[in-house]
């Protein structure tokens, strides 16, 4: 092995290497130039341990728990302001839901953290009948926590659901069963096929 | 205007900043026939609005007195001020050129006394001044323009002032029927030294200078520190002209920024760095300078300057892009961030924020009159196809006068060969 050779193995950074294969745009995270204007224009800031610059560079520092751990990726709310500011463009709010997908794969994700548990919650609420029952959905996030805790907050957000039912938003029907796309079973189909296409190529990549 | 000669041994330098001055006179002053278009009132450019140079900290006005004096004692050169090139056709070697010119409304009798300015009421933006102040009707652009003489703003053509300026004048130096004027020109080679202006910093939605006083730009500051300039020279906010003792510099204010100019505009960094120095000479006791930044790009020798600077305590750099302005109730500008070094996030008032804003071609892609070969940041490639049309200084990159010069010389000697070529010299 050359000098030359050994020293790119040296340097060689896996960790960036796995982010590039296996998260959604994770391609992007070397162009990142460290500027910080993602992390100053992050409303939730305060909120996140780690803004995306941050989060960047410790992917390329080679912190593998540390970001895969993190919840900061889960604090992110999609606003979109890092990607409209960002200098070179990058997806930023795609690579930290992609980020958090593949925190999610590998069952590493911090636990306890709400916005998990409620993604979960919203994407089996609507993959029942391709629609999102608000009714199913809101009272499941009110009871999360118990059936006395869930009974005062939905006492406290009573006149919200009043307003979307007035609206047309909600319908108390809604509790049973619900409204659906035409054909549920198909649009299942075409979901179960994205996933086997999914694991193959998880499959094919490894990890 | 017909006792121009010009064959296809002639030179024509589009543009009388510093690169047009500079290789209109290399070219002149080795013998070959010049012809320097400039399309405003005066020579000079953008130069000729810098207070002071870095890394030397000498007036950009002492270089120019010697220009000129080359100008004024050159046969070889002709220089025509208020032209614009509207057609080009040919090929290199035999270019055929359209020039209009434009009415000055004041011929060669002018002695530049100003009483026509006295007596003129109408009142304009100074564009030498960046819109910062105001200048009469009948203005000279600027102490030092070249040709010295007054000229008579087109807007007050047909009111009352033109008629005042008229009366007032002594020589007989106002002729207000002149009208637009074109002629042809021939050429061998052309030189296009038409510059750069400064990126619209309105653009930069985040940072407000469209909406806060007290945010200007680093080519508003320079003319602020200028004490011919609309402030006398002194450093105050534009909001209540008071002194802006503690200033912010943004870096890269449109520059390496894909979503405005994606070029690094080279010059801001220096820029700044010198501009600090306004600050502290003005304020030696307390004025007091933060510089945010990507990255400090101060190459080669430059470099002693950004350590000269570093050691003032009085300034300090923070590595970070500003992500926002806002104004807080004393309409002091407050800057929102996250400094990337530690990770800390900031929201810092100060009394002025000054947006180093970059250089883009002054020249839109379109608006060239010939086909040439242009890259994707505006400025002029050089390329075979182009054929004996040469940039010169920032029309070919963003660069500062120094690279600008050198720049400038070597397009004198490209467009030297192609005329020798033509007359039959040295091939």
């Amino acid at each position: 092995m050359s000098t030359n050779t050994a020293m790119v193995e040296k340097y060689r950074n896996n960790f960036l290497k796995e982010v590039e294969t296996n998260v959604e745009e994770g391609e992007w995270v070397k162009m990142c130039m460290q500027c910080g204007v993602c992390a100053g224009s992050c409303p939730l800031g305060n909120a996140w341990e780690h803004p995306p610059q941050e989060i960047f560079m410790m992917i390329r520092a080679g912190k593998r728990e540390d970001v895969l751990t993190s919840d900061s990726m889960w604090m992110c709310t999609s606003c979109y302001s890092c990607i409209v500011r960002c200098p070179r463009e990058l997806p930023i709010t795609h690579i930290m839901h992609g980020l958090a997908h593949y925190a999610k794969r590998l069952g590493i994700q911090p636990k306890n953290n709400p916005t998990q548990w409620f993604s979960e919650v919203f994407w089996n609420n609507m993959m029942r009948k391709g629609r999102v029952n608000e009714l199913r959905l809101g009272l499941s996030l009110y009871f999360r926590n118990g059936f006395l805790s869930g009974i005062r907050e939905s006492l406290k957000n009573a006149g919200l659901g009043r307003n979307l039912m007035k609206a047309k938003r909600m319908s108390p029907m809604e509790f049973f069963g619900g409204h659906g796309v035409k054909d549920a079973s198909g649009l299942q189909k075409i979901i179960n096929k994205a996933q086997e296409l999914e694991a193959a190529r998880i499959e094919r990549h490894g990890k | 205007m017909s006792d121009i000669v010009a064959s296809n041994e002639t030179i024509v330098v589009v543009g009388g900043g510093i690169s047009g001055m500079t290789s209109a006179l290399e070219a002149a002053e080795c013998g070959k026939q010049v012809i320097l278009i400039e399309k405003n009132p005066s020579l000079g450019g953008r130069v000729a609005q810098l207070y002071r140079y870095f890394p030397k900290m000498c007036h950009p006005t002492c270089g120019m007195e010697i220009n000129l004096r080359r100008a004024k004692h050159n046969r070889n050169l002709r220089i025509l001020t208020m032209a614009e090139v509207t057609e080009v056709t040919g090929e290199a070697g035999d270019y055929s050129l359209k020039v209009a010119l434009k009415p000055r409304f004041i011929n060669e009798n002018c002695t530049a006394c100003g009483e026509c300015e006295k007596v003129v009421e109408a009142e304009f933006d100074d564009e030498f001044n960046y819109g910062m102040s105001k200048r009469k009707g009948a203005y000279l652009p600027y102490n030092m323009a070249y040709p010295q003489r007054y000229v008579i703003d087109e807007r007050i053509i047909g009111t009352e002032d033109a008629g005042k300026a008229k009366d007032a004048c002594k020589y007989d130096a106002i002729d207000l029927d002149m009208q637009v004027e074109e002629i042809e020109l021939k050429a061998g080679a052309i030189i296009w030294a038409t510059g750069w202006q400064p990126y619209d910093a309105g653009k930069i939605q985040p940072y407000g200078y469209d909406r806060y006083e007290n945010v200007i730009t680093n080519v508003e500051f320079e003319r602020m520190a200028d004490p011919q300039g609309p402030t006398d020279g002194r450093l105050i906010r534009p909001s209540d002209g008071r002194e802006a003792r503690k200033v912010a510099f943004i870096q890269c204010a449109g520059s390496r920024d894909r979503n405005h100019l994606r070029h690094c505009s080279r010059i801001c960094c220096m820029s700044s760095l010198k501009q600090t120095h306004y600050v502290r000479e003005a304020y030696p006791e307390d004025g007091m300078v933060d510089v945010y930044y990507i990255d400090m790009r101060t190459i080669d020798r430059l470099e002693d300057f950004y350590k000269k600077v570093q050691d003032d305590e009085k300034v300090a750099f923070i590595k970070s892009k500003v992500a926002s302005i806002t104004k807080d109730k004393g309409d002091n500008p407050v800057l929102h961030g996250v400094d990337t070094e530690g990770g800390k996030r900031y929201e810092t008032p100060y009394d002025m924020v000054v947006l180093a804003t970059g250089m883009q071609p002054s020249v839109n892609r379109d608006a060239f009159p010939i086909d040439i070969v242009i890259n994707q940041d505006g400025f002029i490639e050089p390329d075979e196809k182009n054929g004996a049309i040469f940039a010169s200084g920032s029309a070919a990159d963003a660069l500062d006068v120094n690279r600008s010069v050198q720049h400038a010389t070597a397009a004198a000697l490209r467009a030297i060969q192609v005329v020798n070529k033509a007359a039959g010299i040295g091939v």
